[in-house]
């Protein structure tokens, strides 16, 4: 038997004994997802069992070292994991802002002793984050932020307010874009600074959405301390940090595109029993038709590019302008398929409470779905980043 | 199960588009075109193309092939669609070779095959009769005399069809107009009693024939495959064909689109280089996410064409129609970001957009496709 299969054979029973038969069941809704954190009140007593189980194991992060409160598993050991929880079942035991967004970042630019003070707590789920980077004057523009930060002594003193920050009022700590010099130039003037929001003059606000109630938040810094030490990176440099994350963002992003999972209806069925078909088989309305047929082949064209991708990469290939190209046509691909929704399923898709309209989830969503060309950079700005980094276009004077 | 292409493949990709980039650039189309050339096309330059061995990529080496596959030969058809350049490797081969090795008897294989795949002879297949692709709606007809057959019909739009040794005869053995039964394929040599063909000029520069039948005389052994079994087959043979030219056309696409590019960072208007303005810029990052998305379904076609032929009608159909509508709209925005300049004959980029628009119609265009693939779908 080779090393890894020993491996699979000992994370099989493993898994077998540790993760709770509730945790093996299928997610119903966001509202299953364990975010953890100070302030998270565990849904039941298992899922509290199964993250504090993988916690100690490293497993909520197979591949970060062990010092920071990962498993130090290979890259092979940590697929043998995936593939047999997802065998199982298994739930992922946490989500995280912390381990997607700022730990890609404090691996690269944060000092030893950052990474020894904050990836152990974002690996076991203690410390809940949030992002700050948008603000209410600086959106596509995002390098014009004012939220300043001021050095005092051993520490600074942050004045200003965040928007769109997800989770704000739920997250523990924020790691955030602040300006550390009025006078440079905009994008040599800002840093990467991370600070608890339970410090004096941290305030939230939720933010009401046309979808409805959101995760989003408006943050409010009204003289916040902060230790100096928590600034990563170099100071003045933050934009590198943040240019990085960015990219990141993108990517996640990008997968809004992809097509969702089996267990819900897909747009054919929706339109089948919305409208009927002929004795063949036929749908009824053929402009209808039609415009399913485009927009499939619009959805497959993209799954197929990601896979294409993949594979590229896989043979030593550059994914090079891949996130602004995926993100921007995986964003405006699902606003697509949400108006589609609506043309196939007709006046039933505008109900917006009660449970015969399934509380408005299908008209909620494609409300919602307007948002994707605006986070994470709008489309205009994917654009633009194509035009000049991929394609090499000229940039006005 | 891969949608790169492998280290083989990108070599075969490098030396197919060094190759037509210097011995069959847009000038040599024009100069064909301008010449009236006899053939078309240059019989020098194909014979150079067979010894290469890219008339074999898919076939087996008993007949001379390189037993490779399809995605081989979409790879050199999108080289080839960079230059424009006018070969018979689409009819003979990828229409007409694969048609052949598909149904043929063994005897019509090992009779034929090499000598297509070594150049000495071409094929064309005899399929539309109207102005659209329209597999089902055959009229052409073959009838039982004693032991032989009688053919009779008129075909149009056969791609190459004036410089075809042999063609592959979709013809209707039984059943009436639009029925997928009852269709079979023959083989015709074009020299036979009966068979007239009409060169027909096309707006690329290239080459369709008007093929009538007259009461064409033809042996029991010239028919291919199973007696009013044709259409199953015919259609895979469709499909690939589609693959290959979905390949050419990206290829086209891709070199439209650069030479644009080019342009754009080169030419000034209102004091500034035109690549400065938004307006443009938006539009040219548009069509690279179309040209990405492009290559991900011809890549699958292929793809599907070698590994998953139970995949292969709707990877196709799909294939196609995004590959149409991808080169329609770079194509136009070609024309319209030259200018003025991009309407004169002398500037080589409206010489892709009149072959854009033959490979779409060639095969079924964007509706055609669109609409079939809807029926795939079961809608």
């Amino acid at each position: 038997m080779s090393e890894l299969d020993a491996f699979r054979e000992e994370v099989r029973s493993w898994l077998e004994e540790n993760c709770p038969p509730a945790m093996r069941t299928p997610m119903r809704s966001d509202e299953d997802v364990c975010w953890a954190g100070r302030q998270w009140q565990f849904q039941s007593e298992d899922q509290r069992l199964w993250l504090q189980r993988m916690a100690e194991k490293g497993w909520t992060v197979p591949e970060w070292p062990e010092k920071y409160g990962g498993g130090g598993l290979s890259s092979a050991e940590a697929r043998v994991l995936q593939q047999e929880m997802a065998a199982l079942g298994c739930r992922p035991p946490l989500a995280s802002l912390g381990i997607i967004m700022l730990a890609p970042a404090m691996f690269k630019f944060a000092s030893e002793e950052q990474k020894l003070e904050h990836l152990p707590k974002i690996a076991s789920g203690e410390i809940r984050w949030c992002q700050g980077y948008s603000e209410p004057g600086a959106g596509s523009d995002l390098a014009s932020l004012q939220t300043s930060a001021i050095r005092k002594g051993d520490h600074y003193v942050v004045n200003g307010s965040k928007i769109w920050t997800s989770y704000g009022d739920k997250a523990d700590w924020i790691f955030c874009l602040v300006r550390t010099d009025a006078n440079a130039p905009k994008r040599e003037s800002i840093s990467f600074l991370l600070f608890d929001m339970a410090s004096p003059g941290v305030s939230t606000s939720p933010i009401q959405l046309i979808s409805g109630a959101s995760p989003f938040c408006q943050t409010f810094f009204d003289d916040v301390e902060v230790p100096a030490r928590n600034l990563v990176g170099e100071v003045n440099k933050g934009w590198t940090v943040a240019k990085y994350l960015l990219q990141h963002e993108r990517n996640m992003a990008a997968a809004l595109g992809r097509s969702r999972s089996g267990k819900k209806k897909t747009l054919p069925q929706i339109a089948v029993e919305a409208l009927g078909t002929d004795d063949a088989g036929t749908l009824k309305e053929p402009v209808l038709r039609q415009k399913l047929a485009r927009f499939q082949i619009r959805e497959q064209a993209f799954t197929l590019t990601m896979q294409r991708i993949g594979d590229e990469m896989a043979r030593g290939g550059d994914p090079g302008p891949a996130s602004s190209v995926l993100k921007y046509y995986g964003s405006e691909t699902n606003k697509q398929r949400r108006e589609l929704w609506l043309a196939l399923a007709g006046m039933d898709s505008l109900g917006w409470e009660g449970e015969v309209f399934d509380e408005g989830i299908v008209a909620r969503s494609w409300l919602r779905s307007k948002a994707n060309s605006i986070e994470g950079g709008t489309s205009e700005v994917q654009l633009n980043i194509i035009a000049k980094r991929v394609l090499g276009l000229p940039s006005a004077v | 199960m891969s949608l790169a292409l492998d280290e083989q493949q990108r070599l075969l990709q490098e030396s197919a588009e060094s190759f037509f980039a210097g011995k069959a650039p847009v000038s040599a189309l024009r100069r064909l075109r301008d010449d009236k050339d006899e053939t078309g096309f240059s019989r020098e330059l194909w014979q150079q193309m067979c010894q290469m061995g890219w008339t074999g990529t898919f076939l087996p080496e008993t007949y001379g092939g390189l037993g490779l596959g399809f995605k081989e030969l979409g790879v050199v058809m999108q080289a080839s669609g960079r230059t424009l350049s006018a070969s018979p490797l689409f009819s003979s081969i990828a229409l007409g070779a694969s048609c052949l090795s598909l149904v043929g008897s063994e005897a019509q294989k090992a009779r034929l095959l090499p000598q297509f795949v070594s150049g000495e002879k071409l094929a064309a297949l005899a399929l539309q009769e109207g102005a659209h692709h329209d597999p089902v709606n055959i009229a052409t007809s073959a009838t039982r005399e004693g032991d032989a057959w009688l053919l009779s019909g008129c075909k149009r739009h056969v791609a190459d069809g004036h410089t075809a040794d042999v063609f592959m005869v979709v013809a209707r053995t039984a059943g009436s107009a639009r029925d997928e039964q009852g269709l079979s394929l023959f083989l015709v040599d074009s020299g036979t009693p009966g068979v007239n063909v009409e060169r027909r000029f096309m707006v690329d520069s290239r080459n369709m024939a008007e093929v009538t039948f007259d009461k064409v005389l033809l042996d029991a052994d010239c028919l291919m495959g199973e007696l009013n079994g044709g259409y199953a087959p015919l259609q895979v043979v469709i499909d690939r064909g589609n693959a290959v030219l979905s390949a050419e056309m990206l290829g086209s696409a891709l070199e439209a689109f650069e030479r644009t590019l080019d342009y754009l960072k080169q030419r000034e208007q209102f004091g500034a280089l035109i690549g400065t303005f938004q307006a443009l810029q938006h539009r040219a990052a548009q069509m690279f996410c179309e040209l990405e998305m492009s290559r991900s379904v011809v890549m699958e076609a292929l793809r599907c064409a070698d590994e998953s032929p139970e995949q292969l009608a709707i990877a196709s159909s799909r294939a196609k129609v995004q590959m149409s509508e991808t080169l329609r709209l770079v194509t136009d925005e070609s024309i319209q970001m030259h200018g003025g300049i991009g309407m004169t004959d002398e500037e080589e980029i409206g010489f892709f957009l009149k072959r854009a628009r033959v490979a779409q119609q060639l095969l079924g265009d964007e509706h055609y496709h669109l609409n079939r693939f809807a029926g795939l779908s079961d809608y």
